[in-house]
């Protein structure tokens, strides 16, 4: 009796032991993955991307039922406002038609201009159009997942974009997935200009629905309203596509507000623009 | 003996029970969601999911299989990897450390214990995203994220213990 129980003690003993090496091997393990992760090495690109590119199938099967769902929810929700919309719409057409005039116009001067200059006309860009899957942002990242890769010509760096501005840059491509960067997140910069000053700054994320604006020249006055587009500067991004407008000054520092409408990302349209951009040519190396 | 192949079989796929629905809220919590005027939050599903099973049945869902699901998430969600990975394995080790305060206890209770490991898990997730990130992170989107996981602990909780009634009842 007292030989069993002493046997089954140290057994007991040996399996605790057991247990808390276990413990301290996966906590070092955790530890481990976050310093290799700090250092950015293409091994856990390659896995990352081979793990989204293997659950994106998975995630779109289950984001279908919801999609229908919410769709229900708008049809719905459209068919009560089908008359306000209908004014609203014919409005907008009136006004539409007058700037398709004056867009026609300028096309036309652009043009004519264009040939007195011979200037180089710049690469046409392609685009694939690709539906959402995974949102992770979270508390710690802000990152959506496309269900468009390599296989459908998504290149890294292609700019991520809805019809009313600018979202991201993807930032890895599998074969059939790729992942989009936001502006939001805290670790995107992207070179902006001012449209109406055409001062030059970076526009960096903070996980806050309102990035800064970083490396404003001294001196330039920004007012509520200025709109925010993309700059040349860097070759990541073509010039002028529309990214946000500041919407108040508060101390003396801008306040930005996105035209991307973060609730309602579905589709995405994936650009490239066949720029020699930042993200191609390697790891912070600029052109 | 072709029963007990297939009386095995099913025993071992009902013990992987935790796993999968582990996963499930794994990738569930990852799905972009539409509602409108909501953000993405960062609410944490597998926590949920690891500190019920960390009580209820800890031998079904063993460390490694923590570290293995915490590994996933980190490399589908672009998070600093490694940060998520370790505080899924710090609930769980907190959860199994306490186990006998919890097990068998009225569900307040044991909400509560989720209150307090999942406070210390997210505080530690900000400061770790901080130190990797290289700068203070707006604290707000943490906040939300735990009220918001702390939130639906207990409907998550409810359907856990509705398939642990339903498929481990035997086992």
């Amino acid at each position: 009796m007292n030989l069993r129980g002493g046997s089954a003690v140290r057994l007991a003993s040996a399996k605790a032991w057991l247990h808390r090496g276990t413990f301290v091997l996966l906590f070092g393990a955790a530890f481990a993955l976050m310093v290799l992760g700090k250092a950015d090495t293409p091994l856990i690109e390659r896995a990352r991307v081979s793990v989204i590119d293997a659950l994106s199938p998975i995630m779109e099967g289950l984001a279908k039922p919801i999609a229908s769902v919410r769709q229900l929810y708008d049809n719905a929700r459209d068919f009560w406002s089908l008359r306000e919309q209908n004014a609203s719409l014919k409005a907008d057409q009136e006004r539409l038609l007058e700037w398709q005039t004056v867009a026609r116009q300028l096309q036309a001067e652009n043009d004519a201009l264009r040939a007195m200059l011979r200037l180089v006309p710049e690469p046409s860009a392609t685009f694939v159009t690709a539906r959402v899957v995974a949102d992770n942002g979270g508390a710690f990242v802000r990152t959506v997942l496309v269900t468009a890769g390599l296989r459908d010509g998504v290149r890294k760096g292609s700019v991520a974009m809805t019809g009313e501005g600018v979202v991201g840059r993807v930032a890895e491509v599998g074969e059939h997935s790729a992942r989009v960067l936001l502006l939001s997140d805290i670790s995107s910069r992207i070179p902006v200009t001012i449209e109406r000053t055409r001062d030059q700054a970076i526009l960096a994320g903070d996980n806050s629905d309102n990035p800064r604006l970083l490396y404003l020249p001294h001196g330039s006055a920004l007012t509520p309203g200025d709109r925010i587009v993309t700059s040349t500067a860097g070759g990541a991004f073509p010039g002028g596509l529309p990214i946000g407008q500041v919407v108040a000054i508060q101390d003396g520092v801008p306040i930005v507000q996105l035209f991307v409408a973060w609730d309602r990302l579905e589709y995405l349209r994936l650009v490239d623009y066949k720029l020699p951009g930042v993200l191609q040519s390697g790891a912070g190396k600029l052109q | 003996m072709t029963f007990s192949i297939f009386h095995q079989l099913d025993n071992w796929a009902r013990n992987l029970a935790p796993f999968a629905l582990t996963m499930l809220s794994l990738i569930i919590g990852n799905m972009p969601l539409h509602l409108p005027y909501f953000v993405p939050l960062g609410i944490s599903l597998p926590m949920i999911s690891v500190y019920y099973w960390a009580i209820h049945r800890p031998g079904l869902l063993p460390a490694p299989v923590v570290f293995l699901v915490g590994l996933i998430g980190d490399l589908m969600g672009a998070a600093p990897l490694g940060v998520g990975t370790l505080l899924l394995l710090l609930v769980y080790a907190v959860a199994l450390s306490q186990r006998r305060l919890f097990f068998g206890q009225p569900f307040l209770v044991v909400w509560w214990g989720f209150m307090m490991i999942a406070a210390g898990a997210m505080s530690l997730g900000w400061i770790l995203s901080s130190i990797v990130g290289g700068g203070a992170l707006d604290p707000k989107p943490t906040i939300f994220a735990y009220l918001m996981t702390l939130a639906l602990y207990p409907a998550l909780g409810d359907l856990f213990a509705r398939a642990q009634r339903s498929f481990l009842r035997s086992a």
